[in-house]
């Protein structure tokens, strides 16, 4: 099914205001800063300045004299704090891992990346605790750095970690069809090396957690600014060794996520152990510059790839290897470099693919999902490769792709790969030349040549560039939801789901008042709410697809009990009711029940029959289990003017073509893209972690490391498909990463065009002015030496 | 070991009402305001003047209360994102942000509401590219910040339509 979304008079499908934006204009937002509790303390983290140290014993004697000092903790004052061990094992399983790489609470002996927390202070404000911790004696004794993945997993390298027998954390690959067949038979081969640059994820809110132990019940409650509630309970129940009911966690407003808020981190668990040591509310905020250092980042890689084709253009192979900068600890495991094996050839017909992977651990911050995680390098590389060999073949760069896309009669499509659960890869649905046609028409693709050439008799040079990518979506196995109707009337949906600032509320509640009386303002929240015992949270973007499944269902089966139970208070058939608000009411008639009323009945009474149900109480748990992927997919098209004098890119025109299947509010779906596009323009042009040799990141303020502004932020065209998914009920993919994939390739795409008769080419993002400029002096260089060459033998 | 910071008193408006706090002397207006005055709708994103999420109007002119001590504050007039709704009734600006979804997560929001309120205030015919222009103080995450020029923009329309009608 496809095309407009559906139902006349639904909520699903409809631009439904949102429900978070009054506290939030009027400043009344409740971000974790903002939680105020009597008699909280304040956390400063004394942290390593260098990437690879060997370190003594902390002497803490200045530090614990400081005014306003209450505690301070090394690792060795925590151990005894967490029953249950002092390392987070957090990594998903693999059996491609070759060693543990379990990140410590706090460092002992040896530091391994600058920002490491080595010691915690508490002190009843923040300035103090910092003016402590510049009074921690402690020698850090400067260990040799693996500070690049590609030379960190040379024989011989120096250790990330001293007792490391080498770097290589994992090798891995994927390899189907044959290869060395496909490249023997190809009539064209093409070749390149990319290399995509660590950035982050800067979320304008950074980290925080506050904790306290109730004095009455014991329990200790944790509010964090984290996208997975429920895994942050899961760790500490288990280092505290305490029962479910003995630890609550709550995720407040987030001032955005962008991937890294879904790792349990560090600091989460020694806030906690101060606030159950010192039995006092405590408090931690991370500030930017531990944003820049100690938040998990990511998007290194090296590739080196090759590609075989027949004459048609038709792609036959795709060989080559990866290197993947793992940074210094497993946060998350190996889900990234997988992620970017796994999808690069998946939107394209591959018969045979032989990917090498190299997962290499380095001095520096942990490496896990940044919004993308890893597809929009895969993207890169692919895109790249595809404008090579249309080259190669001599094709239009469109005509190309249209020839090797996935056709929408192939849907759904099984690819001889897997996910990561050994489950196998099935396309689900999507038209992805249709999509790439569109973008061409609104942007005039076959147009351009005259574009170009007008702009150059002005002296101005303009180069458009495409690429397509799917994205993996709604990542299962399923999210819990709970539907409820209260005493009140109101409706309350509880789930494991985590808002981070994309509308998860307005759109759960379009999806929950859609079956239940269609006003989203009756619905109320526990987002991220791990009273539930069994739930995930936000990444991969998944809620809209798996949260969304299980609200779908919950409000179905609700609906059913309240209209059972409103026939039988009624006496009248259910299918003469309807649902009007909080309202049941009588069709063709002047009966009418509300919703208080109705919880209030289905509760029941002591020594009485359920008024027409056999389940007490007008509430619902779903927990829909969706193992396969729905991938979203899309076109973005790219028109740049490069000034060649300079290498400064200005982006002119930027269109995208997505579908993401059925959109819950379109308003919002724009909204996720339009951010996206943002941040994988930052990526395509200005974000860069720099290091100097030592692994010392010199790009640690928003002076430094570039985010894009309003200036630099072009109008952008989104046009939306719908191709449903039918993997559920509702036909909804996931758009939150969406926007960032495509735009990198396209902009290099469009840059290389734009400087075709130079004959540069474009290997790597982010593309800065330097490094373009480089690039164009050098294929100046080997121009004026070929010119030379030829000059002497002619 | 050092000593205790001897702490200054000081007084200021903040939308409007007086206030008088006593703080260190090294303390932030931003800190200030959230932590002497319970305003904790000025946010503070980078501490190092960049981003904007903690713009607020000190005697009418946007700026970076991370980058101000709350001691240079005294006797100032001080305008926060608190003060923009009148009770119930939203600014138009707060109302043009939730029409055209320039908001996600909202933590930047303050700092921009704030930005575009001083700027429709210093110059209320400030033409479209001036206001996008001044936009790119601020830093935004979420929203790849189009339509929160579009909420400028129509604002700044708005406010001259209301006032060649008054």
């Amino acid at each position: 099914m496809s095309g407009a979304t559906g139902v006349p008079g639904s909520l699903v499908g409809a631009s439904v205001g949102r429900r978070e934006d009054g506290p939030l204009v009027r400043g009344k937002g409740r971000f974790l800063d903002d939680l105020g509790v009597p008699g909280c303390l304040h956390v400063a983290f004394l942290r390593s300045p260098v990437a690879h140290a060997a370190i003594g014993v902390p002497d803490l004697t200045e530090a614990a004299a400081m005014p306003g000092v209450v505690a301070v903790y090394t690792a060795a004052d925590l151990a005894p704090l967490l029953p249950g061990g002092d390392r987070l094992a957090v990594a998903l399983p693999s059996s491609a891992i070759a060693f543990a790489l379990d990140r410590p609470i706090l460092a002992s002996g040896e530091t391994v990346y600058v920002g490491e927390p080595v010691v915690m202070i508490v002190a009843e404000s923040r300035a103090a605790a910092e003016d402590a911790a510049d009074a921690v004696w402690l020698d850090f004794d400067p260990l040799p750095v693996a500070a690049d993945p590609v030379t960190a997993l040379e024989e011989g390298a120096a250790p990330a970690h001293s007792g490391l027998p080498h770097n290589r954390l994992a090798e891995f690959g994927f390899d189907y069809g044959d290869c060395d067949a496909a490249f023997a038979a190809a009539a064209h081969r093409v070749t390149g090396t990319f290399t995509v640059d660590r950035g982050g994820s800067h979320s304008m809110e950074g980290r925080g957690v506050l904790a306290r132990t109730d004095a009455l019940t014991g329990r200790l409650e944790v509010w964090s600014s984290t996208q997975t509630p429920h895994a942050l309970k899961k760790s500490l129940c288990t280092l505290f060794e305490r029962e479910d009911a003995a630890v609550s966690v709550q995720a407040p407003d987030l001032g955005g996520g962008f991937g890294p808020k879904l790792v349990t981190y560090p600091e989460e668990i020694a806030v906690a152990a101060a606030a159950v040591d010192l039995g006092c509310p405590v408090k931690w905020v991370e500030d930017r510059r531990e944003h820049f250092t100690s938040t998990t980042q990511e998007r290194e890689q090296h590739w080196s790839m090759e590609m075989a084709l027949d004459e048609d253009g038709a792609i036959l192979g795709l060989r080559g290897s990866m290197v993947h900068d793992h940074g210094a600890w497993t946060a998350r495991g190996l889900n990234v470099p997988y992620a970017s094996g796994m999808m690069l050839p998946l939107i394209y017909r591959v018969p045979a693919y032989d990917l090498k992977i190299a997962v290499a651990v380095t001095n520096k911050t942990p490496v896990t999902p940044v919004r993308g995680a890893g597809q929009p390098q895969a993207t890169f590389v692919m895109e790249r490769l595809m404008d090579r060999a249309a080259e190669a073949c001599g094709l239009d760069r469109a005509e190309i792709r249209l020839r090797n896309l996935v056709a929408p009669e192939e849907m759904p499509c099984a690819k001889e790969l897997k996910l990561r659960s050994g489950r196998p890869v099935m396309l689900d649905s999507g038209d992805y030349p249709g999509t790439q046609k569109s973008a061409m028409a609104a942007t005039g693709w076959h147009g351009f040549a005259a574009r170009r050439a007008a702009a150059l008799a002005e002296g101005r040079r303009l180069g458009i560039g495409m690429a397509n990518y799917i994205e993996g979506t709604g990542r299962g196995p399923y999210e819990t939801v709970t539907v409820r109707i209260l005493r009140s009337g109101r409706i309350h949906v509880a789930t494991g789901a985590a808002a981070m600032g994309q509308g998860l509320a307005t759109a759960l509640a379009q999806i929950v008042a859609d079956h239940l009386g269609r006003d989203p303002a009756l619905v109320d929240f526990s987002l991220g709410d791990t009273a539930e015992p069994y739930g995930f949270g936000g990444f991969n973007s998944r809620q809209t697809v798996v949260a969304g499944a299980s609200a779908d269902a919950a409000a179905k089966v609700v609906r059913t009990r309240v209209l059972r139970v409103a026939a039988h208070l009624l006496e009248v058939d259910e299918d003469e009711l309807e649902i009007d608000g909080g309202l049941v009411r009588q069709r063709n008639g002047n009966r009418s029940i509300d919703f208080a009323r109705l919880a209030r009945e289905a509760e029941g009474l002591p020594g009485y029959d359920l008024p027409g149900i056999e389940t007490p109480g007008l509430m619902a748990t779903e927990r829909v289990v969706i193992d396969d992927m729905a991938y979203s997919n899309g076109c973005c098209v790219a028109e740049v003017e490069v000034d060649a004098e300079t290498g400064l890119v200005r982006i002119g025109t930027l269109h995208l073509s997505h579908d993401c299947g059925r959109m819950v509010n379109p308003a919002m779906v724009d909204g996720q893209i339009l951010g996206g596009l943002a941040h994988g323009l930052g990526n395509a042009l200005y974000e860069k972690m720099v290091y100097d040799d030592e692994a010392q990141p010199l790009s640690v303020t928003f002076a430094d490391y570039l985010l894009v502004t309003s200036a630099e932020m072009p109008e952008a065209d989104i046009l939306h498909r719908e191709t449903y998914s039918p993997l559920n009920a509702l036909g909804v993919k996931g758009v939150g990463e969406s926007g960032v994939i495509p735009v990198a390739a396209a902009v290099a795409s469009a840059i290389e065009n734009a400087l075709s008769d130079l004959g540069v080419r474009v290997d790597f993002a982010p593309v800065s002015p330097q490094a373009l400029r480089a690039r164009i002096v050098a294929a100046g260089q080997r121009g004026q030496a070929n010119g030379q060459e030829q000059g002497a033998q002619s | 070991m050092t000593e205790t910071i001897a702490k200054t008193e000081i007084s200021f408006t903040v939308n409007g009402r007086p206030r008088t706090v006593t703080v260190e002397p090294r303390k932030t207006l931003a800190d200030t305001l959230r932590e002497d005055c319970g305003l904790t709708g000025t946010h503070v994103g980078c501490e190092h003047g960049v981003c904007g999420a903690c713009t607020v109007l000190v005697d009418g002119k946007a700026v970076r209360s991370c980058l101000m001590f709350g001691a240079q504050a005294d006797g100032a007039e001080i305008r926060t994102v608190e003060g923009l709704a009148e009770g119930e009734a939203l600014a138009p600006l707060q109302e043009a942000f939730i029409r055209n979804h320039a908001l996600q997560c909202g933590f930047c929001t303050p700092g921009f509401l704030m930005l575009i309120t001083g700027a429709l205030d210093e110059n209320p015919d400030i033409r479209d590219e001036e206001l996008t222009e001044i936009l790119s103080s601020n830093l935004c995450r979420c929203t790849g910040y189009r339509n929160i020029i579009r909420a400028a923009i129509e604002t700044a329309e708005t406010l001259r339509r209301s006032r060649g009608a008054a």
